[in-house]
């Protein structure tokens, strides 16, 4: 071939892939103009999400009535997740970069921003406290190396009243036992103000942990419990435990751990569910499941009774607003 | 006997230009391939976590046990390079395979799937590496080998720069595109292929084939190996490094992410001048600068200094290590080898040094478990003055020939 042929081969070549590139970032750009309303997390009687549809409301911040769960009410805020309790949103949200950059947003009742602090990395988990005061955030903390997965997670705490924040959980003293550089925290849950429950792993094991951000220090509780989620009486935490191997790609499976006895029970849903759960009522938890569009939520009695059933399709990072 | 000398001065001896033009094609493909892989790099953690809603930490028994496998490959790409004289083939193979992975991204759903494409496209790297840059070292002349090297890790790190920017171009104009951003990444790492396939021109072995293996019993390219391996013992890995400044310093969240930035911004910019110092002063001597270099960051790691002062010195010097070692030791084995084992030789000195470094993460992990990280971080100052004098002595003879040469 001759080096004209091959400058010709190689500048058509150019041309066509440009014009795929740019056919498939078009194609992505999202159409038309949502109408935005209003959505408050002091409206009881609301299920606040995070809609994954395509399009315009993607990421959105959305309500909907939760006993039909009809027209979707949407905000002008997007989030990647978002938890609230009492009138306080906490929304962590992100924008790529030659370093993507990331924040944790606390919102008041009307959604407005309140405070805001720089995450360490990709946003996975957040909870508020029962009161909306305290606000806590995992995030994923990736190696930089190509194509490498040697994830960790960090984990902090904020007082959205008087901006006090730990950055770190590691920095937490563990109740009978020497920390190791590999310790990871991940998915808070909070009983108030001050105590909380949490994962935490160590030495390839994962336990369950609780805590006082004023003590600053936690206590194992048992083994193989992740991503909490603490019932709003206080009794009970419904928890993603490990039954399979990674490699089957289906490790969790949901259960409910009664604290006074310190005894589980497996719930309805069978699937293995990767989300820290959201209790919609004293008895009923949601959770997200991959889907077309993101994530569908679906519900399950939390008490190992039932079935589980689809709630809200394309929606994540469920709250349901009681008072 | 060094067949090699003679094999690669016959190369652009005429042309009186500062790299040749085959460098320059490579050195392009592969800042192309970094881009196409850097985008999918950036925005990856994100697809998973916000647009899958997976949690990642899955990934890391599975990421451990791909690892063994993709050293394994590199040996591989450069033997078949070796064997059949195909490095331009090899090469292309392992270019092709990556670029494959990418629109595989887009249809597997699950933690499994995407480690296992996430390896597939690992394995394409491992098996094109060596070939790569026996291709480099054969079609430079014997002085250029720094100079040759320098200028395609600059191109390579600038690619590597430039991926996240175009990766966050995308998600600016479709915000949560992550398909657009493979999609591109596919089209870019296809042309990244064709620029190989176009315009780099293979190596046409002139001489009798002997023995790949044979070939490498040259005494000199087994000192270097060695002593690579050593020094490796003696090197901290980057995450360790990042995660010592931070132990330090206490950084603000947002600026995390932006060193590894800074110590490839300092290798883009030192790569070039160092190589060329190598060709002129000797290369052994500025791959020993360079972990002299690192014995700085050790240095400066455990000193009083502070602030951004700190910072911008241990990036600095930290990229400055790397633009003195990494393509250096290929420009130090390339006139040690023969044509006929180049690959090969470069596959065994690529895969001794990640062993090596491997082991210093396994043992500064542990010491910073038992004795915490100052005095880990001394332990492995002291392993890397006993390293660089075994290399001062040893690699003396070494110095001597390739400054006569």
């Amino acid at each position: 071939m001759s080096t004209r042929i091959r400058f010709v081969l190689l500048a058509s070549a150019a041309v066509l892939l440009c014009v795929a590139a740019t056919v498939s970032v078009l194609t992505a750009v999202p159409r038309g103009k949502a109408a935005f309303g209003t959505v408050r997390l002091d409206a009881p009687g609301q299920i606040v999400f995070r809609d994954t549809r395509p399009g315009p409301t993607r990421d959105h911040l959305v309500s909907v009535p939760a006993a039909d769960r009809g027209t979707r009410t949407v905000s002008a805020v997007s989030c990647l997740r978002f938890s609230a309790a009492h009138g306080t949103g906490i929304c962590l949200r992100g924008a790529a970069g030659l370093t993507p950059r990331f924040d944790a947003v606390v919102l008041d009742a009307g959604l407005r921003e309140r405070r805001r602090v720089t995450l360490p990395g990709t946003p996975t988990r957040a909870r508020v406290s029962p009161s909306g005061r305290m606000a806590a955030f995992t995030v994923f903390v990736s190696g930089d190396s190509y194509g490498g997965l040697d994830f960790s997670t960090r984990t902090g705490i904020l007082d959205t009243v008087t901006g006090a924040y730990v950055p770190s959980l590691e920095t937490f003293d563990v109740v009978g036992m020497t920390k190791t550089p590999d310790i990871n925290f991940w998915g808070v849950t909070f009983a108030d103000d001050d105590r909380f429950f949490a994962t935490m792993a160590m030495r390839g094991r994962t336990h369950l942990v609780s805590g006082t951000v004023s003590g600053h220090r936690v206590q194992v509780l048992r083994d193989n419990a992740e991503c909490p989620s603490l019932s709003p009486d206080g009794t009970r935490l419904v928890f993603k435990k490990r039954v399979r191997a990674a490699s089957s790609g289906q490790p969790w499976r949901l259960h409910v751990l009664d604290l006074a006895t310190l005894r589980d029970k497996a719930l309805a849903e069978t699937r293995s569910v990767d989300d820290q759960v959201a209790w919609l009522d004293p008895g009923t938890v949601a959770y997200a499941l991959p889907a077309d569009f993101g994530s569908d939520l679906w519900s399950v009695p939390a008490d190992g009774t039932g079935a589980p059933g689809r709630i809200l399709e394309a929606a994540a990072s469920p709250v349901a607003v009681s008072r | 006997m060094y067949v090699s000398a003679d094999a690669i001065s016959e190369v652009g001896r005429k042309s009186g230009r500062f790299v040749t033009g085959n460098v320059l094609a490579l050195g392009t493909v592969s800042l192309v391939t970094d881009v196409s892989a850097e985008m999918v790099t950036a925005v990856l953690p994100l697809y998973l976590v916000a647009g899958l809603g997976l949690s990642p930490l899955a990934f890391g028994f599975l990421d451990g046990l791909y690892g063994g496998v993709t050293a394994f490959v590199r040996l591989l790409g450069g033997h078949a390079a070796d064997r059949w004289q195909r490095h331009k083939l090899v090469a292309g193979a392992g270019y092709l395979l990556s670029a494959m992975c990418k629109p595989l991204l887009l249809v597997v759903g699950t933690v499994p799937g995407i480690a296992m494409v996430l390896a597939a496209d690992r394995t394409g790297k491992g098996i094109r590496t060596a070939p790569r840059d026996a291709l480099i070292a054969l079609s430079s002349p014997a002085g250029g080998q720094g100079r040759a090297f320098g200028v395609h890790r600059a191109m390579d790190t600038a690619g590597a720069l430039l991926g996240p920017l175009v990766a966050a171009a995308i998600l600016v104009a479709a915000p949560g595109g992550y398909h657009a951003v493979f999609q591109v990444s596919t089209c870019v790492a296809i042309f990244a292929v064709l620029i190989l396939a176009l315009s780099v021109r293979g190596h046409v072995s002139a001489l009798p084939r002997p023995a790949p293996v044979r070939a490498l019993r040259s005494s000199s390219y087994r000192r270097v190996c060695v002593l690579a391996v050593v020094l490796g013992v003696a090197t901290l890995s980057d995450p360790f490094v990042y995660l010592l400044l931070q132990h330090r310093l206490d950084l603000p969240a947002g600026l995390f992410p932006l060193l590894p930035v800074g110590t490839a911004a300092a290798f883009l910019a030192l790569a070039v001048p160092l190589g060329w110092a190598g060709d002129r002063w000797g290369r052994w001597r500025v791959f020993l600068c360079g972990h002299l270099g690192l014995l700085v960051v050790y240095g400066l790691l455990l000193s009083p200094l502070d602030g951004t002062v700190l910072t911008v010195t241990v990036l600095a010097v930290h990229g400055a290590f790397y633009a003195a070692t990494d393509g250096v030791l290929m420009a130090v084995a390339a006139p040690l080898l023969p044509e006929a084992g180049m690959a090969g030789g470069m596959a065994v000195l690529q895969t001794g040094q990640a062993v090596g470094r491997f082991g210093c993460s396994v043992l500064f992990g542990a010491a910073w478990t038992w004795w915490g990280p100052t005095t880990a971080l001394l332990s492995v100052s002291l392993a890397l003055v006993v390293a660089l004098a075994v290399g001062l002595v040893a690699g003396l003879g070494a110095t001597v020939r390739q400054t006569a040469s």
